[in-house]
C-alpha cells in the first residue's frame, strides 16, 4: 500500500471528511494529552489531508491519545479527530503485524487500581 | 386563428455553444399555428426586439414565443416589445433554452432536442392565451418600520424627510436598539451614544413620525400598497401625555430586584423604571412581575409620588389599526444563549462574560461606571483573554454556520480600549480567521496589535476552568507556535455569535415574508434586489436580513427607505392580471380554496346563480384580485375544478405538457 492508500483507508475506516476542518485548533485547545503527543489532534487531520500518514503510525503519539473524545465533542465543524487517531492506530497494528500488548507482559501491568476493564479495552485497541 | 411567431435567441455563446439554434428556429416552424420564425444573437438587444416589432407587424402576429433566458430575465422586456406593437402583453410566452437546456446540458444533440421540446411547449401554450389587462389598486401613503434601533431609525428618517408619514413600532420601552448598548463603535472609536441619541430625538421630533414604543405587531392583512395593521400598544401603566419624565417614580420604588436588561442584568433596577437616561419617549414603564402593587396590592409609592398624575395601574393594552402602503422589517439581532458551551464556563464563572456585556462594562453610563472591575469581586483585571467565533462558524448543531462578522472589529475595539486605558493588562485573543474587509478595518485591527500590543494567537480556547485556589485558567492551542498554552485570566470575554430576534419569525409569517433557515429575512435577489422581501410591498433593513455593521445597517436602512419612497410615489399600483377565477356555475362552495389560500384572497358569499334550470341562491368562491399572488394552490385545492388561474390554466399546462409528451 502506498501512504496515499493508507490515508484513504483511514479516512475510511473512521469516516472523517478532513476537508470539514476550519483549522481553528480548538481540538488541539482542548486535548488533556497534548503535551505528551508529538503530533496533535489538529495536526492528525491536516497531515492526513496531506496524504502525510507515515509519520503518524509510526509515533508514539497513536498510544498517547486517551480516546476521551474531547475534541470531537468540541469540534465546532463535525471534524472527529480522536476517530482518525484511533483509525491510524488500527492501521498500524494491522501493519506491523505484532500485537502491542501482549497476553505475556500483562502480569507486569496488573496492579490493584487497574481494572480489569481497562486491559480488555487496551487488548482491543492494540492487538491485531 | 392564432398566428405565432417564434425567436430563439443565441444569447452569444450562453445558448448558441450547445444548442444549434439555427435548427431549433427551423423545426418549430413546423408547429401549427407558427408563422414566422427566425434567430438572433442577442434578442433582447435593440436590434433584437426590433426584429419582434417588424416581425409583429408584417406577419400580423397575434402571438409570440421567445425561446431565451429565465423569465425572470426578460420576460418583462419582451413583453413590453410586444405591447409596443400593439400585441397585448399577455401573449408572449417565454420558453427557457438557456438556465433549464443550455447551461446544464454538455451534448449538442441532447441540448437542440431539449430546446425544441420547450419551445414547442410555449407554443402549445400560448395558442390558449387570451389577452390580459392588469389592474390597478391605490397605494395608501404611509409606510411602517417594525424595530426602533438604527437601522429602523434611519429608514425612518429617511422616508420621512421625503414627506411621507412614518411610523415605527418598536417592541422595547425605548427606541435606540443594540447601538444604545454600545460604547464606542469602530473603526472611528466615536462614542455609540454619541452619534445615535441625536437621530433618536430626531425622530421623536419629526413631524411625518410616529412612535409606537412598547408595542408589538398584533396582525398583519392586505398586500402592497393596502397593508392593515393592527398594532398592539402594550400597558406601560404610565400615561405618556401626562408624564414629564422627572424620573423620582423610578427613584421612589422600593423594589430594587428587576435585572437591568440595559445593562444586560449586570445591576438592578426598580420595578418602574426608565430603560436608561436618553431612553425616548423619556417615559417610565411598570415591570408587572416585579411590581408590589401588581403583585401583593401594597404599595403605590410611585403613584402618590407622581406630581403629573402620569401612573395608572389600571391602564389596559391599546391595539391601533392602521394602513400602510409599505412595511419594512427592521428586527435586528440578539447574541446567541451560551447555554450549550460548557467548556467556557459562561454559566459558572461570573469573570466570563460575553462582549454585550463587556460594551457595558467599559461604557460610562454602564454598571461600573465605565471602571474596568471583573464582576465576581469590582477588581480591576490585569489579564483579559478574548474568545472569537463562540458559536458562529458552527456546524455542530450547537452554534450558527454562519460567520457573524461583527466580532472581529468589536474584539480589536475592545482589546484596543483595555489597552489604551489601562496599559499594564495583558490582552490576549484567540483567533480562527481575523476578518477585516471594509474601509479602514483592517488598518484599525493592524493597530491593535501594533501599536496597543494586543497578543493575537491563532487558535481556539479549548477550554475555561478554575485551578481551585479561585483563579480561572484558559487552556488553548496556540497553532502557529504549536503549542497548548494555559493562561491564567482575570476575565474572559466571549464573541458570542448572533442570531435574529426571536420575534422575527412569527413576523414574517404575519407578513408572508420569507426567510432561510437561520431565520434571516431572504431578499428578493441576492445582488440585484437586496433590501427587498420577495413579497410586495415588504422592505428589509438592518441585521435581520443578515449579519451587519452600523455602517452597512445605515446604507441598507437608506436604500430600504428609498425603495419605499418610490412604492409610495405612486398613485396606483398595477396589479399581476395572472390570478385566480372561479366559475360560479362549477363552484360547489366547499371553502377549500378558502382554507389552502396564504394571501387570505378568498371569500365566500351568496350569489344568484343560473344554471339554464332556473335561478337559485348558491355560496360561492370570490377572488379578490387586488390580494391573489397567483400562485395556484386554489386551483389545485379545488375538487370540482371551478377554480382556474388565468394566463396559467389547466388547460393551457395540460396543452405544454401534451406537447413535451408528444
Amino acid at each position: 500500500m502506498t501512504e496515499r492508500d493508507y490515508c484513504e483507508e483511514a479516512l475510511l475506516l473512521s469516516g472523517v471528511h478532513p476537508e470539514k476542518c476550519m483549522k481553528c485548533g480548538k481540538c488541539s485547545g482542548a486535548c488533556p494529552s497534548y503535551d505528551e503527543m508529538e503530533y496533535h489532534p489538529h495536526q492528525f487531520v491536516d497531515m492526513i489531508a496531506k496524504g502525510q500518514i507515515k509519520k503518524l503510525m509510526e509515533s508514539e503519539s497513536l498510544y498517547h491519545c486517551l480516546s476521551c473524545f474531547v475534541c470531537v465533542e468540541r469540534c465546532p465543524r463535525n471534524v472527529m479527530p480522536a476517530n482518525l487517531v484511533e483509525a491510524v492506530r488500527t492501521l498500524r497494528e494491522r501493519s506491523i503485524g505484532n500485537d502491542r500488548l501482549k497476553p505475556d507482559d500483562v502480569a507486569a501491568l496488573l496492579d490493584e487500581e487497574t481494572p480489569g476493564q481497562l486491559l480488555m479495552a487496551a487488548f482491543r485497541k492494540y492487538s491485531k | 386563428m392564432q398566428r405565432i411567431g417564434v425567436f430563439v435567441c443565441h444569447c452569444g455563446s450562453n445558448i448558441a455553444a450547445a444548442v444549434d439554434v439555427k435548427q431549433v428556429a427551423e423545426t418549430l416552424k413546423n408547429e401549427p399555428n407558427v408563422v414566422f420564425a427566425a434567430d438572433y444573437p442577442y434578442m433582447c438587444s435593440e436590434n433584437g426586439q426590433q426584429l419582434i416589432r417588424n416581425a409583429i407587424k408584417e406577419n400580423q402576429l397575434t402571438g409570440v414565443v421567445v425561446c431565451s433566458c429565465s423569465p425572470r430575465m426578460h420576460e418583462a422586456t419582451f413583453r413590453k416589445t410586444a405591447e409596443e406593437s400593439g400585441l397585448n402583453p399577455y401573449m408572449v410566452e417565454i420558453a427557457n433554452i438557456r438556465e433549464q437546456c443550455s447551461w446544464i446540458h454538455k451534448d449538442r444533440m441532447t441540448a437542440t432536442a431539449k430546446a425544441v421540446v420547450l419551445g414547442r411547449a410555449a407554443i402549445a401554450k400560448v395558442r390558449l392565451n387570451a389577452p390580459l389587462t392588469a389592474g390597478e389598486s391605490p397605494v395608501v401613503k404611509r409606510a411602517l418600520v417594525i424595530g426602533g434601533g438604527i437601522a429602523g431609525i434611519q429608514t425612518a428618517l429617511d422616508i420621512a424627510e421625503a414627506g411621507y408619514p412614518v411610523d415605527i413600532v418598536e417592541k422595547k420601552p425605548t427606541i435606540g436598539g443594540k447601538m444604545a448598548q454600545l460604547d464606542k463603535t469602530f473603526p472611528t472609536l466615536d462614542c455609540a451614544a454619541c452619534i445615535l441619541t441625536p437621530k433618536m430625538v430626531e425622530a421623536a421630533q419629526h413631524e411625518n413620525i410616529t412612535l409606537y414604543t412598547y408595542s408589538e405587531i398584533e396582525e398583519v392583512k392586505g398586500y402592497v400598497g393596502n397593508f392593515r395593521v393592527k398594532i398592539r400598544k402594550k400597558a406601560r401603566y404610565v400615561h405618556e401625555d401626562l408624564c414629564s419624565g422627572c424620573g423620582v417614580c423610578t427613584q421612589k420604588c422600593p423594589s430594587r430586584k428587576g435585572g437591568n436588561e440595559f445593562n444586560l442584568s449586570l445591576d438592578k433596577r426598580g420595578a418602574i423604571y426608565i430603560p436608561f437616561a436618553q431612553a425616548i419617549p423619556n417615559v417610565p414603564v411598570i415591570d408587572t412581575e416585579q411590581c408590589l402593587k401588581f403583585k401583593t396590592g401594597k404599595c403605590g409609592l410611585c403613584q402618590m409620588n407622581c406630581a403629573a398624575k402620569a401612573i395608572d395601574f389600571s391602564q389596559q393594552d391599546e391595539i391601533v389599526e392602521q394602513e400602510y402602503g409599505a412595511i419594512v422589517a427592521a428586527t435586528g439581532f440578539n447574541p446567541i444563549s451560551l447555554d450549550k458551551f460548557g467548556e467556557f464556563g459562561y454559566q459558572t464563572y461570573p469573570d466570563v462574560v460575553t462582549s454585550l456585556e463587556f460594551e457595558r462594562i467599559l461604557n460610562a453610563a454602564g454598571p461600573t461606571k465605565g471602571h474596568l472591575e471583573r464582576p465576581s469581586d469590582g477588581k480591576p483585571p490585569k489579564t483579559l483573554v478574548f474568545v472569537q467565533c463562540v458559536g458562529s462558524r458552527d456546524t455542530s448543531g450547537r452554534g450558527k454556520e454562519y460567520c457573524s462578522k461583527i466580532c472581529c472589529m468589536y474584539t480589536a475595539k475592545h482589546a484596543m480600549l483595555v489597552r489604551e486605558k489601562y496599559p499594564d493588562t495583558e490582552v490576549y485573543v484567540f483567533y480562527i480567521d481575523v476578518r477585516t474587509p471594509g474601509k479602514n478595518f483592517d488598518e484599525f485591527y493592524r493597530r491593535a496589535v501594533e501599536q496597543y500590543g494586543v497578543h493575537y494567537i491563532k487558535g481556539m480556547v479549548g477550554k475555561v476552568y478554575d485551578d481551585g485556589a479561585g483563579h480561572l485558567m484558559v487552556r488553548a492551542s496556540d497553532l502557529l507556535a504549536n503549542e497548548q498554552l494555559t493562561i491564567s485570566a482575570d476575565m474572559v470575554i466571549l464573541a458570542a455569535a448572533t442570531e435574529p430576534d426571536k420575534t422575527a419569525r412569527s413576523l414574517a409569517t404575519m407578513l408572508t415574508a420569507s426567510m432561510d433557515t437561520n431565520d434571516f429575512f431572504t431578499e428578493a435577489h441576492p445582488k440585484l434586489r437586496p433590501v427587498e422581501s420577495p413579497t410586495a410591498g415588504v422592505f428589509l433593513s438592518g441585521f435581520c436580513q443578515g449579519p451587519k455593521d452600523i455602517p452597512e445597517t445605515v446604507s441598507q436602512a437608506g436604500a430600504a427607505a428609498v425603495k419605499v419612497i418610490g412604492l409610495l410615489s405612486k398613485n396606483k399600483l398595477k396589479s399581476n392580471p395572472c390570478v385566480a377565477r372561479s366559475d360560479s356555475l362549477v363552484c360547489s362552495g366547499c371553502s377549500n380554496c378558502e382554507k389552502v389560500c396564504p394571501f387570505g384572497a378568498i371569500t365566500y358569499t351568496e350569489a344568484e346563480v343560473n344554471d339554464g334550470t332556473g335561478k337559485e341562491i348558491r355560496r360561492i368562491a370570490v377572488v379578490n384580485e387586488a390580494v391573489c399572488h397567483g400562485c395556484g394552490a386554489c386551483t389545485v385545492a379545488c375538487p370540482s375544478g371551478a377554480m382556474d388561474l388565468k394566463g396559467f390554466s389547466s388547460n393551457q399546462i395540460f396543452a405544454e405538457v401534451d406537447a413535451i409528451c408528444r
